[in-house]
């Protein structure tokens, strides 16, 4: 090989490994956009010439890239409940023209833009990526859009970037977090060592396990953040595996959650210190990849397929008909997104013209959900929930959550 | 002092695991010439073939260990017969276009067929368990990983310096027509090249499947770091393979310990720092 040969892949050689490390993900999600268009058709009910007696409902959720089994699970959640009504309330055609966003804020700007532009919908719902949710906020806001936020948990939705027009019947990252502390102090013990992913999520709900964790007596004796998609946790586990503490905070998703939760097992840590953790550490989805490792975990969430109520018994029976496996939570999300929406349209006997009163009838939606009763925060815009504490035990040589505490109706403090 | 003993034991054994991972591409980039960045993605099939005969045929990581890498150099036989060839006279820009374009194909047929599930793998029985080390519970495995580790090494420089197939590869290297005139066939010692790729790189996604997990786009994250590994060794040197991934798993591993936000940073630092003053990697070849 020559001099210039050689000297011409080094060159390739960098910019390719700058390329791939600045934009991999974004580059990837760009291959499927197909996909998602043709659920889209697929969803329409109705064709070219919808008229007046369709109300339209645009779902912004992420089909392609790192969250699109989120994305999926909350269009199909979506769709069982408009399902279950026909499409139809107060006489008018529901029609849900779904985009996929990308998890990426700028193509869902623009999708946004599409939706409101050439398809004129009436109500918007879905992002599951917070900085989407952050990214189409102004748009929303000054085009008097009601929006109501199925996934996106940023704490500053409801608080400092909150519009007249943004609702959310998901769940905040401080909910999430604080729910766990006062539980943690009195069961777990008085030292904890936190460790989370390094995204603004991440950071969220550990600083509000925090808060409550500290404000009930406890001390935080450590914490470490790595970076979101972290490939080995071994270095990390060994720091931990020198602290002096009763338990340890973890919040991890997706992959993440797999590969901690199992190093944290053979890494010795299980019978070292009680894991505890958010919902999403032993997720439905995931908890047949983690294996018996998930044994033990305390989590905290709003909804857990476990719930003892009617309303989840029928709820998850529904589900596993129509799509042949086990609700996410996410699947209950989109579920609750869309009898909010409906619930609204039917106060309002079928006239979504006004936005404001559109805005008015989604905070008066209250009903007992999967979850438990909700109702809408009239200040903040966020739902007041139950939180629910978990327990993973081995039931019939696989994992389950059981659940063993109940926090009821808790409410974001909007600040 | 205990835990720096046990960083360094988590350090070496990521380190191997990436040398396990990245000596396919190194091998073949060293050779052929070709920076094969579908390579992410042979490994990636060779995790996901891993995954299907562990969960649902076979149940044995054992056949999976054998399967799964022969299974992979066949994707590999027919990528490089039909599509690779063609462009070894057209220059690397186009190979390494080509190669980057099969990824994003080998990414969507794996999301096809596999779903975008997270996925994860067992171990054997004799690997699951855990052993002390410095005071530290290690996972078996991961001590594994480091035997398997050296093995491979050895094994590739026997083959490398001690065989005629060894020495047929080096020629070829260094002069491809002086050793077609001498009656050796050129195309086949690459097209055997890049399959012995395939092997390594199934065999790499087998082993690391337990450890990193079974996911959509693993493939690229596993291929930046074992782009650094290659730049950091030198392009197209073994032994250069070896001492970067070892390198990497340990400044990773303490900085990971010490500067716990600044571990990725501090890879890409390092690389830079090489390159700043050995442009051709730790142990590259000089240019000739």
């Amino acid at each position: 090989m020559n001099v210039n040969k050689k000297l011409f892949m080094f060159f390739s050689l960098i910019f390719l490994v700058t390329l791939l490390a600045a934009c991999g993900n974004s580059a990837i999600q760009s291959n499927s956009n197909s996909e998602s268009s043709n659920t889209e058709e697929s969803t329409e009910q109705q064709g070219e010439n919808a008229g007046e007696g369709t109300i339209k409902v645009g779902s912004i959720l992420p089909f392609s890239g790192v969250y699109a089994s989120l994305g999926k699970d909350l269009s199909d959640g979506m769709k069982l409940y408009f399902d279950s009504v026909d499409w139809e309330v107060e006489g008018k055609t529901i029609e849900l023209i779904e985009e996929d966003t990308e998890a990426d804020p700028q193509i869902a700007l623009r999708r946004v833009r599409k939706l409101m532009d050439q398809d004129n919908i009436d109500i918007l719902t879905g992002a599951v990526s917070t900085a989407v949710a952050y990214a189409i906020r102004d748009d929303v806001d000054t085009n008097k859009l009601p929006y109501l936020a199925s996934h996106a948990g940023g704490d500053d939705l409801t608080r400092g970037q909150r519009s007249d027009y943004i609702w959310r019947s998901s769940f905040s990252s401080w909910q999430i977090g604080h729910s766990m502390g006062e539980w943690a102090y009195e069961n777990v013990g008085e030292k904890m060592y936190v460790a989370a992913a390094d995204y603004a999520f991440g950071r969220e709900v550990s600083a509000a396990f925090k808060d409550a964790y500290t404000a009930a007596g406890g001390e935080i004796v450590g914490e470490v953040y790595p970076p979101l998609g972290n490939n080995d946790y071994a270095s990390y586990l060994t720091t931990i595996s020198g602290v002096e503490a009763d338990g340890v905070y973890g919040f991890f998703a997706g992959s993440d959650a797999v590969r901690f939760v199992q190093q944290y097992e053979q890494y010795g840590l299980k019978d070292k210190y009680t894991l505890v953790g958010s919902g999403w550490l032993v997720s439905e989805d995931l908890r047949e990849s983690i294996g018996d490792a998930a044994e033990g975990i305390f989590a905290s969430s709003f909804w857990d397929y476990s719930l003892d109520t009617v309303e989840n018994q029928e709820f998850v029976a529904a589900y596993e008909e129509a799509y042949n496996r086990r609700p996410t939570v996410e699947s209950l999300e989109g579920y609750d997104a869309a009898r909010v929406i409906v619930e609204a349209i039917s106060t309002l006997g079928g006239d979504v013209s006004d936005p404001d009163a559109t805005v008015e009838a989604i905070s008066n939606v209250t009903f007992t959900s999967p979850r438990g009763t909700i109702e809408f925060d009239k200040d903040t815009h966020h739902i007041i929930q139950n939180m629910y504490i978990t327990e993973t035990v081995i039931e019939d040589g696989r994992t389950e959550n059981n659940v063993i505490h109940t926090i009821d109706s808790v409410q974001d403090p909007g600040e | 002092m205990d835990i720096i003993g046990a960083q360094l034991v988590n350090g070496v054994s990521y380190g191997l695991l990436l040398f396990i991972i990245t000596c396919g591409l190194s091998l073949v980039f060293g050779i052929l010439g070709v920076l094969n960045l579908a390579h992410g993605s042979l490994y990636m099939f060779g995790a996901y073939l891993a995954y299907s005969l562990t969960v649902t045929y076979t149940q044995s990581f054992w056949i999976a260990l054998l399967v799964a890498p022969i299974v992979v150099a066949l994707i590999a036989l027919v990528v490089e017969r039909t599509l690779l060839r063609p462009t070894y006279h057209l220059g690397h820009l186009s190979q390494v276009l080509l190669t980057f374009g099969l990824a994003y194909v080998f990414h969507d047929i794996a999301k096809f067929v596999w779903g975008s599930n997270v996925l994860s793998i067992t171990v054997p029985p004799i690997f699951s368990g855990s052993t002390s080390i410095f005071g530290q519970t290690f996972p078996v495995y991961r001590l594994i990983v480091i035997i398997v580790g050296i093995a491979i090494a050895v094994m590739l420089w026997l083959i490398q310096d001690k065989t005629r197939w060894g020495a047929i590869i080096r020629a070829g290297l260094s002069d491809k027509e002086m050793i077609g005139a001498l009656g050796v066939n050129i195309k086949l010692v690459f097209t055997v090249v890049f399959v012995i790729g395939g092997v390594l790189a199934g065999f790499g996604g087998v082993v690391a499947a337990p450890i990193l997990g079974i996911y959509p786009s693993m493939e690229f994250q596993t291929l930046i770091l074992a782009l650094v590994v290659l730049v950091i060794g030198g392009l197209g040197s073994i032994a250069g393979t070896l001492v970067a991934s070892v390198l990497v798993g340990v400044v990773e591993t303490f900085s990971r310990f010490l500067f716990p936000e600044l571990s990725m940073f501090l890879i890409f630092g390092l690389m830079a720092i090489v390159l700043v003053f050995k442009p051709n990697g730790l142990l590259g070849k000089k240019v000739a």
